[in-house]
């Protein structure tokens, strides 16, 4: 691993940046490890919660957006419930997977597709459509039959229904996805 | 009337914010001032000696000090302007230093605050009358409350330095959480062999009357005079007969009483003596557990006891002592760490405390030094410590370290390899305090010596599972941050390091001692760092735990400097008030009775003068808080250097001019 020469590194304005967007105070983290310590996704991740917390802290930005772990991060807030400085943590990863997003640094393409597919039906019938998630999926990403298996018994279980439950006030859920739209652009 | 104004540099703690040249200049232009200068640093020796100097040139009769704090240098400067042969009263301090050059940045601005503060302690001397002490006498006795290892030490330094002492110890035995310990970091030396002697020397010290089973009721009056009300709890034991033998405890039936004294470690019977170096060794009726004075049916204890000194009928009794000084050593709990539910919320039977497992180790304890688990008495081989539960803990409000907990855990990790030298030890903490004497060198000896496994982290979770052989096993999940990964140890029991807060009804007694204390129940010391021993009331002094966290010799010491405080207070043959008291003006006075109700020191009394009621202030008692003041309908009863005069005088001063 590469020496980080700490006073060229540190980006100031990436930690205010990290600290105004999720209201979370990062000075007051101690490095106890709890956040680590809980995380159901740890095995997965290739930088701990507790790690990326200190890169961020220190104002490492490459650290902090660059990993795997914003992607597999579950948002279970187990992090959240066990810190003792009341940071919100699983907020924290979240703001920094939307700053990755926006500046492109996405570590892991099929979650963000994922995420965009189970959106993507939302948007049009009012609520989750997991057929169409997976059909949505599929086609942003290539991938052929992937879980496929799993098929014949979330059929039988019914929890594959064909056609979407559409609910009432779709207009009023497509409206607040146009809303976001326009507030980003 | 001359006046001399004095507006001090404090090196550039003012000066950099604040023209104090100009302040002075300013000065010479208020009423009756004759004199004004800047000095670098007045309090200083040669600082005083200009004051002295100037009093004696230009023949002042008063001195304003513009400078810091009264708290610290007021008891400064009226020594100074005494030496110079004023009254210790004509002096008044204007605070230019946390009142304004500390707080703001703006020269031009604090440099006219600041004259206008000197304006205000101006035309509060030119009303200031000369005042004089009281003299009054000292009852030699102090009170010591908590028999822990401070209060034992304040005890017997304060006997030995001649003092008479009163003990109040709200258990049945002196001691304190010391002598439920079973070894002392850092030289291992056993607890019990190194605290009895000391615990039978306040029972045999002649100087030392000591209330076991007691708790203060009240206290009222004064420094050099207090009167103490002590509630002695009914122990249903008379026990001036009482001769410890044992007899009751042997044959007493009712045998599920949560034993105190072992943390809930095990079982006890309801009539007890809590371990065998207790003092005083007596036996006391737990009447919770107790079929007799429950059911009525019973007795066993009144049929064996050789001495016959079982009292079913007892109750409490109140007794009064004058005492002329208190020392509080009233200690600590733990706090509740059954909030934290990832540790089990106190539902997990192999999770204990620290203070539970000390009482597992020791040879006194209810499984006679040998460490079993409480759920099904199996020896442990891994044992997990977890430092830091509840302290440094925001998200339940105790964000302060407990202070001792690194040390202990270091000691009882060293013990479970010694007991158990087949066992692994694992300790997950967050940093290690290791600051005193050979202390550092302790934990590397944990480390180095017994290969007690520290890892750096913390615990998230403690799930019980059990194993393929049938036994029940916990899974302690945590992370180790220097390894930035998540690591599991299968224990067979898991030993908390509780964070500790004030002794439950803390607060309350700081209440009856009229002292501050602070929302974790530590009492609060006159200076964080030049009183720590004294309290904000004269008379009361704090030793141990108390007063924050801190480990044995350090409760020790500060039990020996109480003691020491005591003894320089006793050392006087008289004691002075301070005059800056309530005094009644007689033909203002309409005998209502207000101020009597409010005074919360019961300084004033009614008086009948020609036949009429009036409120009459006791000198010596009064502590000039001016209650009464405010209360007065009639402005009859006036704070001697705080009258309505002077503080409309400083009003006028900076509204009118």
């Amino acid at each position: 691993m590469d020496t980080i020469r700490l006073d060229f590194a540190r980006d100031a304005n990436f930690l205010h940046a990290v600290e105004e967007e999720s209201g979370q105070n990062l000075s007051t983290c101690y490095q106890c490890g709890n956040c680590t310590a809980g995380c159901p996704g740890a095995q997965f991740y290739d930088r701990q919660v507790s790690q990326i917390m200190r890169a961020a802290q220190l104002g490492l930005k490459d650290e902090a957006l660059g990993n795997r772990s914003l992607w597999l991060c579950l948002s279970c807030q187990t992090c959240t419930a066990r810190c003792p400085n009341n940071i919100d943590v699983a907020r924290v990863m979240e703001t920094l997977r939307h700053m990755a997003r926006r500046e492109g640094r996405v570590q892991h393409r099929p979650i963000e597709s994922f995420w965009k597919a189970f959106l993507d039906t939302v948007r049009l019938t009012g609520r989750s459509f997991e057929i169409g998630v997976m059909a949505d999926y599929m086609l942003r990403t290539g991938r052929g039959w992937g879980n496929m298996d799993i098929a014949p018994t979330a059929l039988a279980k019914r929890k594959l229904p064909f056609l979407p439950h559409r609910i009432q006030g779709r207009d009023e859920v497509a409206r607040i996805f146009k809303r976001y739209a326009e507030k980003r652009s | 009337m001359k006046i001399g104004v004095f507006v001090c540099h404090c090196g550039s703690n003012i000066e950099a914010t604040v023209d104090t040249a100009a302040v002075a200049k300013m000065a010479l232009g208020y009423p009756d001032v004759a004199f004004a200068t800047d000095s670098m640093y007045t309090c200083s020796e040669p600082g005083q000696e200009g004051i002295v100097q100037a009093i004696r040139e230009h023949g002042l009769d008063g001195v304003v000090v513009a400078s810091c704090s009264p708290r610290m240098h007021e008891p400064t400067f009226r020594r100074t302007v005494e030496r110079a042969g004023l009254n210790r009263y004509m002096f008044e301090m204007a605070n230019i230093r946390e009142h304004v050059s500390w707080i703001g940045k703006d020269r031009e601005a604090n440099t006219n605050k600041a004259a206008e503060l000197v304006r205000l302690a101006v035309e509060k001397l030119r009303r200031d009358r000369p005042l004089h002490a009281k003299q009054f006498d000292v009852t030699k006795r102090v009170l010591v409350i908590g028999g822990g290892v401070a209060g034992i030490q304040a005890a017997l330094d304060a006997a030995e330095g001649g003092v008479e002492v009163v003990m109040v110890e709200r258990e049945s035995t002196i001691g304190g959480k010391m002598a439920k310990l079973d070894k002392t970091f850092p030289t291992i030396d056993c607890s019990s062999c190194v605290l009895s002697p000391k615990m039978v020397d306040v029972a045999q010290n002649p100087n030392i009357t000591l209330y076991a089973y007691a708790e203060v009721e009240s206290i009222s009056g004064f420094v050099g005079n207090f009167t103490v009300t002590i509630r002695r709890k009914a122990t249903y034991v008379d026990w001036s007969l009482c001769t410890g033998c044992g007899s009751c405890t042997e044959k007493c039936p009712s045998r599920h009483t949560p034993d105190a004294f072992n943390e809930k470690v095990g079982e006890t019977t309801a009539i007890n003596i809590p371990f065998p170096q207790a003092i005083p060794k007596k036996a006391v009726i737990n009447a919770e557990h107790c079929r007799k004075l429950k059911s009525g049916k019973c007795g066993v204890c009144a049929k064996v006891c050789p001495t016959g000194a079982i009292r079913y009928d007892m109750q409490d009794e109140l007794v009064t002592e004058q005492v002329g000084a208190i020392i509080a050593a009233t200690g600590y709990d733990f706090m509740d760490w059954t909030v934290l539910g990832e540790y089990g919320g106190g539902r997990l039977p192999d999770v204990v405390t620290s203070l539970q497992y000390e009482r597992m180790m020791s040879a006194s304890g209810p499984t006679g030094g040998h460490i079993h688990r409480p759920s099904d008495g199996r020896e442990p081989k891994k044992v997990v410590f977890i430092q830091c539960v509840g302290s440094r803990d925001r998200s339940i409000d105790r964000p302060y370290c407990s202070g001792f907990c690194c040390m202990y855990t270091a000691k009882q990790a060293i013990l479970t390899r010694d007991h158990i030298p087949d066992s692994q030890a694992f300790v997950f903490y967050m940093d290690i305090r290791a600051p005193g004497k050979m202390y550092d060198e302790f934990t590397r000896r944990a480390i180095e010596e017994y290969g007690v496994n520290y890892v750096r982290g913390r615990v998230s979770a403690i799930q019980p599972a059990m194993r393929p052989d049938g036994s029940m096993g916990y899974i302690v999940r945590g992370a180790d941050t220097l390894l930035g990964q998540q690591v599991e140890v299968d224990a067979d029991l898991v030993v908390l390091a509780v964070g500790i807060e004030g002794s439950r009804g803390a607060g309350h007694l700081a209440e009856t001692l009229r002292i501050s204390y602070d929302k974790y129940g530590f009492f609060m010391e006159r200076h964080v760092k030049l009183a720590p021993v004294e309290t904000n009331t004269a008379g009361v002094y704090l030793a141990g735990v108390c007063q924050g966290a801190k480990d044995i010799p350090a409760s020790v010491a500060q039990g020996s400097a109480a003691a020491a405080k005591v003894l320089s207070l006793f050392s006087k043959p008289k004691l002075e008030n301070d005059p800056q008291i309530s005094v009644v003006d007689i033909k203002r006075c309409v005998g209502c009775g207000k101020c009597i109700r409010v005074c919360p020191y019961q300084a004033i009394k009614e008086t009948v003068i020609r036949g009429e009621t009036k409120a009459e202030v006791v000198e010596t008692v009064c502590q000039g808080c001016g209650l009464c003041t405010a209360t007065c309908p009639q402005g009859a009863i006036q704070v001697a250097h705080f009258t309505d005069n002077q503080i409309l005088a400083e009003v006028n001063a900076l509204c009118l001019s």
